[in-house]
């Protein structure tokens, strides 16, 4: 059983000058389903870059416009913000490696594309964590959490980053990592091969981002072991971006992505991967990929159950594209990626912790 | 056809059932409600706004539904829904119509980057505009309904819209009068409709005026800023009425606009372009009749042509 009709913005996203024979109830939905999705800036880059902007009625044409702008100003401000952690950085001699968002926009890939996020990712060497983050302090960027040991020691001890940092004039926050899973998590990807891999941005030589597998069978990690699908689709849009792109440069690309995802230990997240986009997006997947990932994906009993889950929370969060095991479906996804990130002796003192936490109405902001 | 035209009953109907939608500016919204005082409010001071073609796309999506709250046992609340999430706090299902305006104003103001959006209210006379930007206590919704019952047309109480050619755009909405402006405005105009009243919110009493006839059945029409006054009220205070820098004006334009930020070097430039046909005042006074008299001469004595000083 899979949730009823494939979503408008599903199919937009497939064919955007379909979008033009949309009528203006369709674009009503269509519009919602994409804002909910953080997907709105992308449909429009879409139809710019097809050229149809022009020819989309002017009630959703404002929206689009507007997400437009409020895109590219975002790039602008990632660029600064990127501008300023490298200055930062760079007297300590500290490597770093940009992550996520902030890598799509400075290596101008295509997944930057009205990409919108609020943190900026970035991973440095554990080693030179505690350099980095003395170096940022002076800078302006202060710690979060400070005075919560419990959540110091949750971050500091079982992730795979320190408590986010805020900058104190523009409020901006930064996320320092060490590594794409948490200590605690069963699966272990050696963060100094990602290191070692990592290749220079063109703006700034001295910084750089995943090299093109590795970005990735980081994207997959993030989006099938984090647990929140809030803007899932969003996430496996960018996986589906990424996979076009590097697969058009490079013929070698899904075989060496795939070798690479066993030699990192993350063949579990890239068969989820590249499952789900070809299901849904219809990315161009070799079969060879998916036969040579099948086992380290879920048995011929559990796999159409996982079907039923991602079907689901990969939705848009938008009550058009629900129905009523929608909750249940993301419920059970979050408990998964826990129980993926965190030995069970762990993860029940933790959410019981959580639990308790918010019943006494506490401040428990925090991803775990 | 518009809201009023519908019999209270019907309007109400059509407000729990399907939604009703209507013209606001360059905007469609969508109301959907079966709670009784959301459709009084909607029947008495949006009566002017035009309703939407079924056909028509829709820009907010609008839903207030009750619900019973917890402790006290329940006591009866209300949850603003957007696009069919919820993303507030439930509220007193008292406060159902502010809310819906408040949600509304929630709506512009975050999803129109495309224009520049200036905390200001902006009333115009002979094809000239008046902003009115102020924080908050400053009386600046008082003077701008008394400008309305005397005539101005009103292009919204809250938000100036500034297109990328340099004209206002109007989103003519009630006007939000709190607390003793309330009762200022109904002595100074008897005949001003005023409704959807709620009490005790963060802001304490609030009440929307309607805006007249005319506003409404204008705001697809745009206008040109000319003047901007910062109005100052305080009880007992004598008139002063002096120019104000231009340069100060654009950064206190700047500082209380919703999206300043976003449009980087081309806001500041739009500002700078349209600062330089206006005339700024500083407006301090004690007395409403006083007020009006200052910016009435603006008016009629075309300040806009005199050049400012910078």
């Amino acid at each position: 059983m899979s949730p009823a009709p494939r979503p408008l913005l599903v199919e937009a996203l497939g064919d955007p000058p379909g979008t033009l024979r949309l009528t203006n109830a369709q674009w009503t939905l269509l519009i919602q389903q994409a804002r909910a999705a953080g997907l709105l800036s992308r449909l429009a880059f879409l139809l710019d870059a097809a050229g149809d902007l022009p020819r989309v009625p002017a009630g959703p044409l404002h929206h689009l416009e507007s997400s437009l702008v409020l895109a590219r100003s975002h790039d602008q401000a990632v660029r600064w913000e990127v501008a300023s952690i490298h200055d930062a950085l760079r007297s300590a001699g500290i490597p770093v490696v940009l992550l996520k968002g902030a890598a799509y926009v400075l290596a101008d890939l295509p997944a930057a594309r009205g990409r919108w996020f609020s943190d900026v990712d970035v991973m440095v060497p554990r080693t030179s964590l505690a350099d980095a983050e003395a170096t940022l302090r002076l800078s302006g960027w202060i710690g979060t959490h400070a005075d919560d040991a419990y959540d110091q020691r949750y971050y500091r001890e079982w992730m795979h980053e320190i408590p986010p940092m805020l900058h104190e004039r523009r409020r901006t926050t930064l996320d320092v990592h060490h590594s794409i899973l948490p200590l605690t998590a069963r699966l272990k990807p050696d963060a100094a091969k990602l290191f070692a891999a990592a290749v220079p941005v063109a703006l700034h030589a001295d910084l750089r981002v995943l090299a093109p597998a590795d970005m990735v069978l980081h994207s997959a990690t993030h989006l099938f072991w984090d647990g929140e699908f809030h803007h899932g689709l969003r996430d496996l849009v960018d996986l589906d971006d990424l996979l076009r792109h590097f697969d058009a440069r490079d013929p070698a690309f899904f075989p060496t992505l795939v070798d690479r995802a066993f030699e990192m230990d993350l063949a579990g997240p890239l068969q989820y991967g590249l499952r789900y986009t070809r299901r849904i997006l219809g990315t161009p997947v070799p079969d060879t990929a998916m036969i040579a990932l099948r086992r380290a994906g879920p048995g011929a009993l559990r796999r159409p159950l996982m079907d039923a889950l991602f079907d689901r929370a990969l939705m848009p969060d938008h009550s058009t594209c629900s129905d009523w095991l929608t909750p249940t479906a993301r419920w059970l996804l979050f408990v998964r990626a826990h129980y993926l990130r965190m030995p069970l002796r762990l993860l029940v003192p933790h959410l019981t912790r959580k639990a308790w936490r918010r019943v006494k109405g506490e401040d428990a902001v925090h991803r775990g | 056809m518009k809201i009023g035209d519908l019999p209270a009953p019907q309007l109400r109907e059509r407000l729990a059932v399907d939604g009703v939608a209507f013209r606001v500016g360059p905007y469609v919204t969508r109301l959907r409600s079966p709670i009784a005082r959301v459709a009084e409010g909607l029947h008495l001071v949006g009566a002017h706004h035009p309703l939407a073609a079924p056909a028509d796309f829709v820009d907010f999506d609008l839903e207030i539904r009750p619900r019973l709250g917890l402790w006290p046992p329940l006591h009866r609340l209300a949850r603003l829904f957007v696009d069919g999430a919820a993303p507030f706090n439930a509220f007193p299902v008292a406060q159902s119509y502010a809310m819906f305006e408040w949600g509304l104003n929630w709506c512009v103001a975050t999803r129109s980057d495309r224009y520049l959006l200036v905390h200001s209210a902006v009333v115009e006379k002979g094809g000239r505009a008046l902003l009115l930007p102020a924080p908050p206590g400053s009386g600046k919704s008082t003077l701008c309904a008394a400008l309305v019952c005397r005539g101005w047309r009103l292009l919204s109480d809250e938000l100036a819209i500034l297109r990328s050619d340099g004209l206002l755009a109007p989103i003519p909405r009630p006007v939000s009068l709190k607390n003793a402006s309330i009762d200022v405005i109904r002595r100074f105009e008897p005949g001003a409709v005023i409704g959807g009243t709620a009490h005790e919110t963060i802001k304490g009493t609030v009440a929307y005026l309607r805006p007249p006839a005319d506003s409404v059945d204008r705001q697809a029409e745009p206008a040109r800023p000319a003047w901007v006054v910062f109005p100052k009220y305080e009880a007992g205070a004598v008139l002063r009425f002096a120019p104000h820098s231009r340069a100060r004006t654009l950064v206190f334009l700047a500082h209380n606009s919703f999206n300043y930020h976003v449009h980087g070097a081309r806001g500041f430039t739009l500002l700078a372009d349209v600062l330089e046909h206006c005339a700024c005042h500083d407006l301090g006074y004690g007395s409403l009749e006083d007020a009006l008299r200052c910016v009435e001469s603006l008016a009629s004595n075309d300040g806009a042509a005199r050049p400012a000083t910078a």
